[in-house]
């Protein structure tokens, strides 16, 4: 089985190696399908594990000393588990579709062979994440999956708003990363290990503030990775990357590292329900603030991107409660659906020549029919109607809050679900229904290569059947691992009147965007320059506020570091040292006349001074040393 | 009256000053290799009184070897002296100032 292993974690790095090769010369296709196949390669090893762990047994491999001195040792460890294999295969069959994807995608574009360099180095450092057995390992996985994001955020780096995109989502993840570092730090400091197994059995021994602070810290760093208040505002200026990268990293699987983390350190936050009931407000909280910003927005990206971190709020609110299998199984039934509603976009975008706001399209699903439904698929089964994906991972978690007695919690899930089924599809009846807005613009709409909607196929499919096919298998598996807690609401009554009224109320919601968008798009005045409009479309002025309060300020502080400190103390004394060794070469060459005569005066000086000091130095010492004595 | 040890120092110390000022003051180069070679009898002087006075004869050996290197450096100087003199017809020392900084 460590040959699988070992294919599963590597053949990715070894594509992006190869391509990187390439990476400066002109495109080839070839480099494209050599990543794709290898991505395939660790696909259907990751498919043997899975059976393999199915069946019962775990792999854990030690491959090498990574670190040893005195007494602590870390190895090369990886371990494919129950979570980890279930994370594998999210990663590898999303990977898979969105490189074949991206060969169409990309095909245009100067860096088609850098392009996928970076996507398979993205995905071998998500591997690396999943699968390590320590702290540590997921460390490093964690930052190369950030650096991999960085590189693909700003991927167009000749447009400044990429650039500046890629440092917010890099600086803003470093913040959060030292949090992180110090709870691995405490982790080490008080247990000796970071081994995942030695952890977890001794972490219950541990005092109770100190576990409180390890949860605590870790999940600082989790939220800057999964984008949660108030590190969230990075997500969305991340859409300035290719759509692919989006589809991949920013919705499928690198902001899904934060949900990872915790479910992984489930025994610590187990210990810990305060902290639990922190995160679960705070998902909950996201959830909805995310969802309010995504109603009125007129990014068709941005919005999308609003969904995620509204769906990584209803994982945060699982995890935090303790239903970790609940919260995993929506991570990769949400990876599925969005990374399709991505792609489709991405289909959209490009039939627009690369216009975002959907009030400039419309009327698309007679050019782009395929796109079209695909995308509705993949909103249908977002907004959770029977019986798609969502549905069976999203109405749980309302399920748990509701078996849990948070009923704040739910009733706050409860209408954020409403409100995903808004503009969700409030997105699809702006883009393929009702006038063909884009006509005005001079667009003509082409639906995208037949192999890129073949490559979205698996994932459509994975969208309607994740949840109904795969509910049961899924909770055997993981619950050997995870605490196996079923949430069944026992009062049949209670759980009908639940079940139909959620549905009822996002069928409404569905019905209510597609008669305010479907049709012909009447813009209100009255609501646009309303008060909550203009809070919601500037973000709650989050943005502006960071601009403001951390920003500027510090703009000012660099500023003032340069021209008051640098330039006036620190090059002021370089300049004067230079300057005085200068000024005396210019004052005293005169001294070197050539006159022979003159020079051995001088040295005869030089004598007497250096015999003058010799004496008096000895005699200066002396009188010390004597005294001491 | 017999001589002792300072009166020898005394004496380098005298032969030593001349010497110093014959460097500083003579602008002949021939009257600047006499003022030098006073310079260095003057410390041979002063390290065989030392040496005899302690009874150690490192001094007295240090002396002969610098007789010996003085003798080759007076050879080499003198060569390079009559060399310039062929050139130039002149040893006045302010008139070499090819080294001017």
């Amino acid at each position: 089985m460590e040959i699988y292993l070992y294919t599963a974690l590597f053949s990715p790095l070894v594509g992006s190696l190869i391509t990187a090769l390439f990476g400066a010369s002109r495109k080839t296709y070839f480099t494209g399908i050599l990543a794709s196949g290898l991505l395939f390669a660790s696909f259907v090893s990751s498919l043997i594990l899975l059976t393999y762990v199915m069946a019962g047994h775990t792999v854990h491999v030690e491959m090498m000393t990574w670190i040893a001195t005195g007494d602590l040792y870390i190895p090369f460890g990886f371990v494919v588990d129950q979570v980890s294999v279930t994370m594998m295969m999210v990663v590898t069959t999303v990977s898979t579709v969105v490189h074949i994807y991206s060969i169409g995608y990309m095909s245009h574009d100067k860096g088609f062979n850098r392009f996928f360099s970076y996507l398979s180095a993205f995905v071998f450092s998500m591997m690396v994440l999943v699968m390590s057995d320590n702290f540590l390992g997921l460390f490093i996985g964690w930052e190369g999956v950030g650096l991999c994001s960085w590189l693909l955020i700003g991927f167009w780096y000749h447009k400044e708003s990429a650039t500046w995109a890629a440092n917010e989502a890099f600086i803003m993840n470093r913040i959060a990363d030292l949090a992180m570092l110090i709870g691995i730090f405490m982790i080490y400091w008080n247990l000796g290990s970071l081994q995942y197994d030695v952890v977890f059995a001794h972490i219950s021994s541990l005092p109770m503030p100190i576990i409180t602070w390890i949860g605590i810290f870790l999940f600082i760093g989790a939220m800057g990775k999964s984008a949660q208040f108030p590190l969230h505002t990075w997500l969305a200026d991340a859409m300035e990357g290719p759509t692919p990268v989006s589809a991949l990293i920013h919705a499928a699987t690198m902001v899904t590292a934060g949900v990872y983390l915790v479910v992984r350190a489930n025994p610590i936050y187990s210990e810990i329900p305060d902290v639990g009931n922190a995160i679960a407000s705070l998902g909950a909280f996201v959830a909805m603030f995310a969802a309010t910003m995504a109603l009125v927005n007129r990014d068709m990206k941005r919005i999308i991107a609003y969904s995620t971190l509204s769906q990584l709020g209803y994982m945060f609110v699982a995890a935090g409660l303790g239903a970790y299998w609940v919260a995993l199984f929506h991570l990769m039934a949400h990876a599925f659906f969005k990374a399709l509603l991505f792609l489709g976009a991405g289909n959209v975008m490009h039939a627009m020549h690369d216009e975002l706001d959907p009030f400039k399209m419309g009327g698309l699903k007679t050019s782009m029919k395929w796109t079209w439904i695909l995308m509705t698929l993949a909103s249908v089964a977002l907004a959770g109607i029977y019986p798609l994906a969502g549905f069976f991972s999203k109405d749980l978690i309302l399920e748990v809050a509701f078996v849990e007695q948070h009923y704040i919690l739910y009733t706050v899930l409860l209408l954020t679900a409403g409100m995903t089924a808004f503009y969700s599809f409030r997105l699809v009846a702006l883009i393929f229904h009702g006038d063909k807005r884009h006509l005005e613009h001079g667009i003509h709409p082409h639906e995208a290569y037949t192999f890129m909607l073949y490559a979205m196929a698996p994932l459509a499919i994975l969208a309607v059947i994740a949840g109904m096919v795969f509910k049961t298998p899924y909770y055997q598996m993981v619950t050997q691992l995870l605490p196996a807690v079923q949430y069944h609401i026992h009062n049949h009554t209670t759980f009908w009147i639940m079940t139909i009224g959620t549905q009822l109320f996002v069928i409404l919601a569905i019905a209510y965007a597609y008669k305010k968008y479907a049709k012909a798009v009447k813009v209100d005045k009255k609501v646009e320059s309303g008060f909550f409009y203009q809070l919601l479309y500037n973000q709650y002025y989050i943005p502006k506020i960071y601009d403001e309060v951390f920003s500027k300020p510090y703009l000012q502080l660099s500023k003032l570091a340069w021209k008051q400190i640098d330039l006036r103390i620190v090059d002021a004394t370089v300049d004067g040292i230079a300057n005085i060794i200068y000024q005396t070469g210019e004052k005293t060459h005169t001294m070197q006349d050539g006159n022979l005569s003159s020079m051995l005066r001088w040295m005869v000086i030089g004598v007497v001074v250096l015999l003058v000091l010799a004496v008096a130095f000895t005699a200066g010492y002396n009188a010390v040393n004597l005294r001491a004595m | 009256m017999e001589l002792t040890l300072n009166h020898y120092l005394v004496l380098s110390a005298v032969l030593f000053a001349i010497g110093l000022i014959g460097v500083m003051r003579r602008k002949n180069l021939l009257m600047l290799f006499f003022a030098t070679e006073i310079l260095l009898n003057a410390v041979n002087v002063g390290m065989a009184a030392i040496s005899h006075y302690r009874g150690d004869y490192t001094g007295q050996m240090f002396a002969f070897f610098i007789i010996a290197i003085a003798a080759s450096e007076v050879a080499v100087g003198l060569g390079l002296l009559i060399v310039w003199y062929k050139r130039t017809g002149k040893i006045d020392l302010d008139q070499m100032t090819s080294m001017r900084g």
